[in-house]
């Protein structure tokens, strides 16, 4: 699972109202190169929470984020290939992801999240 | 890439050994899957470069289609773990890389305006009335830029008034309509092989509330 992934996705238990973002835990992660697409970045810049994202990519052991961004950052080509590396390249491959509210584990195996709910829980 | 040479490499995928009718599993053939995202690449540039979310993914046809054609990140959820299994080896097979999810496409929560193209293959409420919509509904809700989906041409009427007037979609519109083989897969089916008729839809959500 990518980071971008995860920065779109909220804990689904009924009544958690502030689900966001899941916290990570990792204990593989895997890198699988693609190929940087800038306007792709742009885009995806307005639209990622970033400190969610900061949150998220030093959890999988990723450190060269910086901490305070602007879109100015954009024109950087050092920036942008961090940015790429930690949104697209870097994958939860076992591990977990934990409601920030419950607490409740939702399991990762083979890269693959674990949504389903119990039925209390619908 | 050319649609023969899409639908050449999709016609190489797994697909269910072992359907399961609750879930309404039917495989999304090569020859449906290639026009509907050829199309919506083609015609409407709704995949290269873009956020795609299959629902319902099943052996994972519709999204490997959509990384075949250059889509930067797909998203494809299933509640069945089977499924994923298959389509993350047919993914691997075909070299292209995709996030899975294992979820009831009901219950998801989303964050933010991500996804741009919505693609599916729901099931078609034969077992489970009004699944296809259930789906349209929440694909309404999630994707910004276009939602394409088969539903059963019998549906038209009601799938058109239904997305415009209950889900918010701003448009509507078939661009084709499509011979569905169903190979004699479950006990019910009483004719070896049933062709029905299905429509591929395009839908533009309306404005979303931020």
């Amino acid at each position: 699972m990518r980071l971008l992934t995860h920065n779109m996705l909220s804990s689904n238990i009924k009544g958690v109202e502030k689900g966001f973002p899941l916290r990570i835990e990792a204990e593989k992660v895997v890198e699988k190169p693609v190929e940087m697409n800038a306007d792709f970045l742009r885009k995806m810049f307005e639209k990622v929470e970033w400190k969610a994202f900061l949150e998220a990519s030093r959890s999988m052991g990723y450190a060269q984020l910086p901490e305070e961004v602007d879109s100015g950052m954009l024109e950087s080509d050092e920036f942008l290939s961090r940015f790429h590396h930690a949104l697209l390249e870097l994958h939860l491959e076992e591990g977990a992801l934990v409601c920030p509210e419950t607490g409740r584990r939702f399991p990762v195996n083979k890269g693959i999240p674990n949504m389903l709910l119990h039925e209390d829980e619908v | 890439m050319k649609l023969k040479q899409l639908e050449g490499l999709l016609g190489g995928l797994d697909q269910f050994p072992n359907p399961k009718v609750e879930l309404e599993q039917y495989p999304t053939g090569p020859h449906i899957a290639s026009r509907m995202l050829f199309t919506a690449e083609n015609s409407f540039e709704d995949i290269s470069n873009k956020v795609v979310a299959d629902f319902g993914c099943g052996c994972g046809t519709l999204g490997v289609a959509a990384a075949l054609l250059s889509a930067e990140h797909v998203l494809s959820i299933d509640i069945d773990p089977k499924s994923l299994e298959i389509a993350s080896l047919n993914a691997e097979e075909l070299e292209v890389d995709m996030d899975f999810i294992q979820s009831n496409v009901m219950d998801l929560r989303w964050r933010g305006q991500i996804v741009d193209t919505v693609i599916m293959n729901p099931p078609f409420g034969t077992r489970k009335k009004g699944a296809d919509l259930d789906f349209l509904n929440v694909a309404l809700k999630v994707a910004s830029q276009a939602v394409y989906s088969l539903h059963k041409s019998s549906t038209r009427e009601h799938v058109k008034r239904t997305a415009l007037r209950d889900f918010n979609a701003s448009n509507a519109e078939v661009l084709c309509e499509l011979r569905y083989d169903l190979p004699k897969l479950y006990k019910f089916h009483k004719k070896k092989e049933v062709d029905i008729a299905v429509d591929l839809w395009r839908f533009v959500p309306g404005k979303h509330q931020s």
